[in-house]
């Protein structure tokens, strides 16, 4: 059975710097880097210690709260150095890297003859459960649950996102592999979401419920498809893993080997060329920037431009990124910017500038506010952008109102804060819609678990 | 502009953190922002904005208003040189004596309305909002032409003060401020505010002057001496801002055409307002009930109350659904208080002020059906669990 998801509200963000469908490799890093920033809500329990030996896919530390979730070593080598930072939180481990990886060898196994057991502890053991996420709260799967459903979107409608056909083309056997290893772990379905026009490569992939999604972003996030097609209830549990992700568990079955790399998309119109790349996660950031970019006042993102994380030029991929934007910083004045139909450069969503004139025409937007941000005066806006059923508006008051029944009431498990990241960029008031919704969750997580 | 820029940056070292006059940050910032769009970047969330603000928003609005205020200004001196003068004037002296009359009104709005604004600005340490530029344009509008300038002040004071600032500032009042002014002036001034005198500038200085708005004199069972093209295109006594529909209309086109304005508040209170129109049509038992549903929408504060006053988004209801069934009301109201209440003819500011207290709760059970829809699915699914 399948279904097709079909969109109307949202926002098409035309950017100019899109990836060519190139692939390169990156020279090798000499140090690698694992923070434990990318996994929101993780306190590390360190398993190595600074001048260990660690091999590839080597466990270097675990989640305190879920100690069977485990993290492991992207690269063989040495760890350089466990930097801390205020009260002593770990903020990264940096491993530097051996000239050719050894990876710690598992034994090669077919999911479809393993129990739900079996594949589980194979996936904690070897370090690949923290690609699997949970919805609600957008935090990695709790280990104990059997989810209602599995969810995997391989249509990626950000902004100058990866294409996911592209970059999957020649990994569609492990694919099927690691969709193989995820339907044992749901009761439920594995919900897999292609992009509706065109031919998708993932016509032929089995043992999943198929679904064409049509329509402008967000309908490439996975939370605006679960909302489609099995929207959560309260108390249930829903999983998502991205395809890259899905492509490297199924590679860990094949070969018996955590292989961390990936390819990623540098993108933005500070990119001199922008094509893929084949890069180890978490490696450095000047290896695959570096002598690429055209301007010196940029933003390098590792991620997307509405939900990427900044990264330093001396900083380290993440360990989701399958895309790094480079946008030019927008620390600059912009005389009489404010005025209606002024800085045609500027691209708005509303129709007091010039864009909506010129649907076609690409933007080099910078980072720049692009105002102050205010009280919450204009209606109407974050529902133009926000496809599901949701008020965002009443939901984020609620949020800021700590006011948990009704965020439950409005429907903050069916929400995660990338789907909050139009609303973010088109709010007159500019308001940090994802960042409210992040601390909501967490506020939830503590309140209701 | 490099030097410009150096040079504002240089004035405003004093207002820095730590620095002497810190505290009078948002006043210099507020007028610093006119100049330029400031050099912030993001910090959190999205790397990217949209180019919209409330600054240009509130612009846009401005913008809007500019045909009616500019009919307005010509209108005040028309109606003073017909009725009193009596003698055919150039476009230049008639234009000259409505800006001589009107322009002070609006000095006196802007100066009192922003002259809180930055006061509670400085006080509570946030930066200044822009939505006082389109109600201190607003006031003046839906004033009669002499109002004492007095009186406009205090009503502007009491408008910001009570009707804003006492409930948290720009995005949390409940009334629209500047229906809340002309409420005020209408209650506090009564004898400035309505009657035969007052609509047409200097007329109390002589005896004899047809200066009733169209809808007093109905109310009072006279006969209608103007045409419905000249109630459409505004030669008629009125509030400064509200008697040409035609340029209203031309607001209306720029309100919705960028959407900035609602145009589902905007179509609901038409429709609302002529139905209500015709129905009183059908039964016709006075002067107001028989009075033309087409001359209802032109006539009096109607069109610029929905297009100008209805429409803001902070007193509306804010919900899609909501906005309709508001405008649908306040349309219903205004024709009906214009035909009972002879003593109010002027009902859209009453019907929007009473809808302003109602859309909260309109909003409410339009978010209602969503939570309710949550919880039905919540139960089903918990049935087919049990099952």
């Amino acid at each position: 059975m399948s279904k097709d998801i079909r969109i109307k509200k949202g926002l098409d963000l035309k950017l100019k710097g899109e990836a060519a469908h190139k692939v390169a490799q990156v020279t090798r890093s000499k140090v690698y880097a694992v923070k434990p920033s990318d996994f929101h809500g993780v306190t590390p329990k360190m398993v190595v210690k600074e001048g260990d030996n660690v091999k590839a896919g080597e466990v270097i530390f675990f989640s305190k709260s879920d100690e069977k979730v485990k993290f492991v070593a992207p690269v063989s080598g040495k760890i350089q150095e466990i930097k801390r930072g205020e009260k002593r939180v770990i903020l990264e481990i940096l491993i530097a890297a051996d000239s050719q990886d050894v990876f710690v060898e598992h034994s090669k196994k077919n999911p479809n003859d393993l129990s739900t057991e079996e594949v589980k502890a194979h996936l904690l053991a070897s370090g690949c459960w923290p690609f699997i996420n949970q919805r609600p709260y957008d935090v990695i799967a709790n280990s104990a649950d059997t989810p209602k459903a599995i969810f995997i979107s391989a249509y990626a409608t950000a902004p100058l996102a990866a294409d996911v056909e592209f970059v999957l083309e020649n990994k569609l056997e492990a694919f099927q592999v690691g969709i193989d290893a995820l339907a044992k772990l749901t009761s439920g379905k594995v919900h897999l979401s292609v992009k509706g026009k065109g031919k998708s490569i993932f016509k032929d992939v089995k043992g999943v419920s198929m679904h064409q999604v049509y329509g402008p972003h967000p309908a490439g996030n996975v939370g605006v498809q679960i909302a489609k097609i099995s929207p959560i209830n309260a108390g249930e549990r829903v999983w998502t893993v991205t395809p890259q992700d899905v492509a490297i568990i199924g590679e860990l079955f094949l070969t018996g080997k955590y292989n961390a790399t990936r390819t990623v998309a540098l993108v933005g119109s500070e990119v001199k060329e922008a094509q893929y790349y084949n890069v180890i996660s978490g490696a450095a950031i000047e290896d695959l920037v570096g002598g690429k970019i055209a301007g010196d006042n940029v933003r390098i993102i590792s991620g997307d431009v509405l939900t990427g994380a900044k990264v330093k030029m001396d900083g380290n991929l993440g360990f989701y990124s399958n895309t790094v934007t480079v946008i030019p910083e927008g620390n600059t004045y912009r005389m009489f910017g404010w005025m209606p139909f002024a800085s045609p450069s500027v691209h708005s969503a509303s129709r007091t500038g010039l864009s909506w004139l010129m649907p076609g025409k690409k933007y080099a937007p910078n980072t720049n506010l692009n105002g102050e941000e205010r009280a919450l005066v204009v209606t109407g806006e974050m529902e133009a952008v926000m496809p599901m059923d949701i008020f965002p508006m009443q939901l984020l008051k609620a949020c800021l109102a700590s006011d948990i029944d009704k965020m439950e009431n409005l429907g903050i498990y069916e929400v995660a804060p990338e789907d909050f990241a139009l609303i973010d960029y088109t709010n007159t008031s500019k308001l940090e819609a994802q960042q409210i919704i992040r601390e909501a969750l967490d506020l939830m997580i503590k309140e209701v678990g | 502009m490099k030097f410009l820029r150096d040079k504002i940056d240089q004035i405003k070292k004093p207002f820095e953190k730590g620095r002497k006059f810190e505290k009078f940050a948002p006043a210099i910032n507020a007028l610093d922002t006119f100049l330029y769009v400031p050099n912030h970047t993001t910090k959190h969330g999205a790397h990217i904005r949209d180019a919209v603000d409330l600054k240009r928003t509130m612009i846009t609005v401005v913008l809007a208003l500019v045909p009616a205020l500019l009919f307005g200004i010509y209108n005040a001196g028309y109606q003073h040189f017909i009725q009193i003068e009596g003698s055919d004037m150039s476009f230049g002296n008639l234009f000259f004596h409505g800006l001589w009359k009107v322009l002070p009104m609006i000095i006196v709005s802007y100066a009192v309305g922003l002259g809180i604004e930055f006061a509670f600005a400085i006080f509570r340490g946030h930066e200044v909002n822009e939505g006082y530029l389109v109600s201190g344009l607003l006031i003046p509008m839906v004033m009669p032409v002499d109002l004492p300038l007095w009186m406009l002040a205090i009503a502007v004071a009491f408008a910001v003060v009570i009707g804003k600032e006492a409930f948290g500032g720009t995005g949390m009042n409940i009334f629209n401020p500047a229906l809340l002014a002309r409420a005020f002036a209408f209650f506090a001034y009564p004898t400035f505010m309505s009657g035969d005198k007052i609509w047409v500038s200097d007329a109390s200085t002589i005896d004899g002057v047809s200066g009733e708005t169209i809808l007093g004199s109905l109310a009072q069972g006279k006969e209608v001496a103007y045409s419905t093209m000249d109630m459409f295109l505004g030669f008629i006594p009125g509030s400064i801002g509200e008697t040409s529909t035609l340029a209203i209309l031309i607001g209306a086109f720029i309100l919705i055409a960028t959407g900035v304005g609602s145009w589902k508040i905007m179509v609901s209170g038409v429709i609302g307002a002529a139905l209500t129109a015709l129905m009183f049509n059908a039964v016709g038992l006075t002067a107001l009930m028989n009075f033309d549903w087409m001359n209802h929408l032109v006539v009096g504060g109607f069109a610029f109350g929905i297009v100008f006053m209805a429409t803001d988004p902070v007193s509306a209801a804010q919900t899609d659904k909501g906005k309709i069934i508001y405008g649908l009301l306040i349309g219903f109201f205004s024709i009906l208080i214009r035909v009972f209440n002879p003593a109010y003819p002027e009902g859209v500011m009453l019907a929007i002020l009473l809808m302003n207290t109602l859309a909260p709760t309109i909003d409410y059970f339009v978010v209602n059906g969503n939570i309710a829809k949550r919880k039905k699915r919540l139960a089903k699914s918990k049935q087919l669990k049990s099952a």
